[in-house]
């Protein structure tokens, strides 16, 4: 069964190029929070500390916290970018991360170019690769712009592209960052449907969002992040105040 | 359905229990106490190899992009290649006090060969550095950005080979079959460049001084090791030579195109130098890859 499972993982971003002692000195003394020193004397952002959580089948769970609380951090470690340096994470299932729409898009290739080396990115056949390109360049409505280099698509159509490429997928785990949330309102109709079917064919759904009214339309679980710690864990109800009465 | 294989195609488990996992569901797990490190390189290895064709589209991706909107494309690294062989051929046979005939063709291909390797060298500081974008998004074997470069190179490479066939057709200097043995030499060549590019690539994405050393160092090895100047001008110090490892590597391909074959000292020191290359490609490989995202 899909399944997350993390016991006490922490990820920790070393400062490399700092440079000067004093520097690291004046860092040090100002952000007694998550500037540290590790053993070997280098400053460290601890961008996770002591993650314990474990996420089962059917769970739908919102990553919510401000900026730089960690939740894109722990997408990426999820997603097997980042290796964590203390703890365990155990991620059972076939992984679709939605974090960044444009990784992987070559602004120089056509559209179909791009659908083709996306293909290939994910590990998929010549066969397969084509029905992606049918299905993606459908999708997107880009007609015949499809043959046409990316960089000189309009913003809209870019964004088109790249949701219509990362969302081909029936992943187990599904990992959603809130990017995938904006668009165009002409477009939003339809790629709303989609996610939302994308969301309920996957087992297991973890946004990092701050949009709250999505957080409650979609999720069942809500982890509130901050500083890199877990702060809330729980039904939405419990963890997120009421909601407004508008 | 499409993804589901794509997805599952990065860090398949091997100790994944297979009583207790239906259909195949890959499981990832990370365990800061329990590493794996070599279990992981080696299937980070074994899963770029598989998929080379990542690496292969990717290569010839930068390739054609780095001659968009030129006229003549990549038949640019062929033109630059025969300017600088004919006036340096000219310029130093004559300080040489060597016919052109018996230069030219020696310097065609030592300089073709150079510049294979030289390039390869100072690519292999960016591997992983230029690749930042894929890496922080997506976990792909670390494998395919090193064959990507390494394989971009190698095409590079391929457009000077019609120059170095020309230059011996005109001087009457085309090699018979022997000049076959240059293949095993050429393989040794993508050995080394594949391990160098997993070392530099790593160095280089961890300490940033290292691309500009790297760079200058290649300057220098270029007048220091017989590109321009024939081992023979060396008189009997070109005993020595073989401890080179730029020469070695050049001889082992230079050698069946020009002189019927390497000598057997120049094969033993290329094995040894690229064992050493390989070696400290995969400890380094094997200590350090789970920190490459963190590094660049």
């Amino acid at each position: 069964m899909p399944h997350i499972r993390a016991e006490g993982l922490a990820i920790e971003f070393p400062l490399y190029h700092l440079g000067a002692r004093s520097l690291k000195k004046r860092l040090l003394a100002h952000t007694p929070l998550r500037l540290r020193q590790d053993a070997s004397n280098r400053v460290v952002v601890a961008a996770l500390r002591d993650l314990t959580f474990s996420i089962g089948p059917g769970e739908r769970v919102a990553l919510v916290g401000h900026n730089g609380a960690g939740k894109t951090t722990l997408l990426r470690t999820l997603a097997g970018v980042y290796e964590p340096v203390g703890g365990r994470l155990e991620v059972q299932g076939t992984i679709g991360s939605l974090i960044d729409p444009a990784a992987g898009m070559d602004q120089e290739c056509t559209g179909r170019e791009n659908i083709l080396l996306r293909g290939l990115y994910r590990g998929l056949d010549r066969q397969q690769s084509a029905a992606l390109a049918e299905e993606v360049g459908g999708f997107a409505g880009l007609g015949e712009f499809l043959d046409v280099p990316v960089r000189t698509y309009s913003a809209g159509m870019q964004i088109r592209l790249s949701f219509a490429m990362a969302t081909v997928m029936a992943p187990e785990v599904l990992l959603m960052d809130e990017w995938f949330l904006a668009g165009d309102a002409d477009f939003m109709e339809r790629a709303t449907r989609r996610l939302e079917r994308l969301v309920a064919d996957a087992d297991i759904l973890v946004l990092a969002t701050h949009d709250m009214s999505i957080v409650r339309a979609w999720c069942t679980r809500v982890i509130r992040l901050d500083a890199g710690r877990i702060v809330a864990d729980g039904p939405v109800a419990e963890v997120l105040e009421p909601a407004p009465a508008a | 359905m499409l993804a589901a294989a794509g997805t599952a195609g990065y860090r398949r488990p091997m100790l994944a229990p297979p009583s207790t996992v239906p259909a195949a569901s890959p499981l990832y797990v990370c365990d800061a106490t329990q590493p794996r490190r070599l279990e992981r390189a080696l299937q980070d290895l074994g899963g770029g190899f598989r998929r080379w064709r990542l690496a292969a589209a990717l290569a010839w991706l930068d390739i054609r992009n780095r001659y968009r909107g030129s006229v003549l494309g990549p038949i640019w690294l062929t033109l630059s290649t025969a300017v600088m062989v004919f006036a340096l051929g000219l310029l130093y046979s004559s300080l040489f006090q060597l016919s052109l005939a018996e230069y030219l063709p020696w310097l065609a291909v030592s300089l073709i060969i150079w510049n294979m390797i030289a390039q390869t060298v100072n690519d292999a500081c960016t591997t992983f550095t230029g690749a930042e974008g894929i890496i922080r998004q997506m976990p792909l074997p670390y494998t395919i950005h090193v064959l990507r470069m390494v394989l971009r190179n190698a095409l590079t490479a391929a457009h000077s080979l019609p120059l170095a066939l020309l230059v011996l057709l005109l001087f009457g200097a085309m090699p018979g079959w022997e000049a076959l043995l240059a293949l095993p030499g050429l393989v040794v060549v993508a050995v080394n460049a594949i391990a160098v590019g997993i070392f530099l690539g790593m160095v280089c994405a961890r300490f940033r001084d290292i691309g500009p050393i790297v760079a200058s160092v290649m300057q220098l090895a270029f007048f220091l090791s017989p590109v321009l100047w024939k081992p023979e001008l060396l008189g009997e110090r070109q005993v020595w030579l073989p401890l080179n490892p730029f020469y070695v590597l050049m001889e082992v391909v230079r050698g069946p195109l020009l002189s019927g074959g390497a000598a057997p000292v120049v094969w033993a020191s290329a094995l040894l130098w690229t064992g050493a290359a390989c070696a400290a490609a995969l400890a380094f490989f094997v200590r350090f890859r789970g920190r490459i995202a963190f590094w660049i």
